[in-house]
């Protein structure tokens, strides 16, 4: 007999929290989607005005860091180039320094993620693309560009159109710094009217093209035009 | 002469408190390197790092499976039986917030019994969401985004939850050297557990009636 103390008597409250929070937090697989899009739209008032930062530790709102190789790649900007080429009159190669002394352009805009996740109001700072592009003086005959990543492997393409709109920047500054490795810097594309994984990180070459291939993301499924709201199977707000 | 020891948790239970506590480190030290940027960038080889955080993820299951089932996990199962029963005196130790000087305990206080059902509850829920994160082929989109929403804040909760487990066991190092060592001075248990200091004190082998020890006492070795 064990009847002593609180071994069998008592109410059996330990095991029902238990097996409630257990089935509250993995059915979250089923409800947590629409959780998440009430509170990024809750709290994203609040954090774009909050100065402490104590939001930014909360995990809505913010960026989840991904890369398509082991490692990240990291680059200082002394050894950054850009080259551009392909079906172009005037290819050429930039560094840091040129890529500064162009025309810049700032934007203000949310980061929307294929896999839910949206950052509101992020603020970056860049040149155009379409800017870049004309530098190079594409041929009639180029109809894309092909973008490439210094880790090796990913690769994105835009339509020359899509190129040219002013909300596609070449982006060296997030948020009034430069953009850390983490975040595809020192130099990534940034195109806001499509998903995350067409503003491409660590950019290193754009080649213009008459026929593009499928770039790393579309190669795995994703829609190669990647229209926030209007793709990849998703209702999000445009951006 | 050394101060008298009760015997608070067995082999097994201290076995199973600190390979579930080893795991959950790495989970937490590799999942912040793994979402923080700052940290990414600091640590790189994430490749590393995820495979690290997966395998270390998918054991979390066993420490818990080879501790409880048969003679081995005897005391274990009598504790967790402990752990799920809420006495009255529990309610109203509740209720005062620990204040109520006339509570008088069993093995567990109500503060580490809603502990143990949240942190179960967190490495199940945790254990799932990783897994539809980790191996999203056949599942919609929506579940991803699902899983990516309640693995971040469950991990907030259970580092939090984590945190305080810790302060609270280095404020009492009497409790904290039952975990890792398995015994605790008889007057800590008859002060803050008299419940189970009774129950252990009349548990000597010598004037046990029934032939089986109750409370989780066994002669010292």
């Amino acid at each position: 007999m064990r009847t002593i103390g609180d071994m069998d008597d008592g109410a059996p409250v330990g095991r029902r929290v238990f097996l409630g929070l257990a089935a509250f937090g993995v059915s979250g697989i089923l409800w947590g989607s629409r959780a998440a899009g009430l509170m990024e739209r809750l709290l994203a008032p609040v954090s774009v005005k909050d100065g402490s930062g104590l939001l930014g530790l909360l995990p809505t709102g913010r960026f989840r860091i991904y890369s398509v190789i082991g490692t990240l790649p990291s680059r200082a900007p002394a050894d950054w180039h850009l080259t551009v080429d392909g079906l172009a009159d005037a290819p050429f190669t930039i560094g840091w320094d040129d890529l500064l002394a162009m025309p810049a352009v700032e934007l203000t805009k949310d980061f929307q993620c294929v896999t839910g996740w949206r950052v509101p109001q992020v603020k970056w700072k860049g040149v155009r693309l379409a800017d870049v592009v004309a530098r190079a003086r594409p041929q009639a005959a180029a109809t894309a560009v092909e973008i490439e990543s210094f880790d090796g492997v990913y690769t994105e393409t835009l339509t020359l159109d899509q190129a040219r709109r002013d909300d596609v920047i070449v982006a060296y500054q997030m948020e009034g710094k430069a953009i850390s490795a983490a975040h595809g810097g020192p130099v990534r594309l940034y195109v806001a009217p499509m998903y995350g994984y067409k503003s491409l990180k660590w950019l290193q070459r754009i080649t213009l093209v008459a026929r593009p291939e499928r770039g790393y993301w579309e190669e795995q499924g994703y829609d190669v035009d990647a229209w926030i709201g209007r793709s990849n199977g998703r209702s999000d707000q445009p951006v | 002469m050394a101060a008298p020891l009760l015997e608070r948790f067995d082999r097994t239970e201290r076995f199973l408190h600190w390979a579930n506590a080893t795991l959950v480190g790495v989970l937490v030290a590799t999942g912040a390197c793994l979402y923080w940027g700052d940290l990414a960038s600091l640590v790189g080889r994430r490749a590393l790092l995820k495979e690290i955080h997966v395998i270390a993820g998918l054991a979390l299951p066993v420490p818990f499976l080879l501790s409880l089932p048969g003679r081995r996990g005897r005391a274990l199962r009598r504790d967790l039986g402990a752990l799920n029963r809420f006495s009255p005196d529990d309610f109203r130790w509740l209720r005062s917030r620990g204040r109520d000087a006339t509570v008088r305990l069993g093995k567990f206080n109500p503060g580490q019994k809603l502990n143990s059902a949240f942190v179960a509850a967190a490495l199940v829920t945790m254990l799932a969401t990783g897994s539809v994160l980790k191996f999203f082929g056949p599942f919609p989109l929506s579940w991803r985004t699902g899983a990516t929403f309640v693995h971040d804040w469950t991990a907030l909760a259970l580092g939090l939850a984590i945190t305080g487990h810790i302060l609270l066991a280095v404020g009492d190092p009497d409790a904290l050297r039952g975990m890792a060592f398995g015994r605790v001075p008889a007057a800590w248990a008859r002060r803050k557990r008299p419940r189970w200091y009774e129950t252990v004190a009349v548990a000597d082998p010598g004037d046990d009636v029934s032939g089986e020890p109750v409370g989780t006492a066994t002669p010292a070795p």
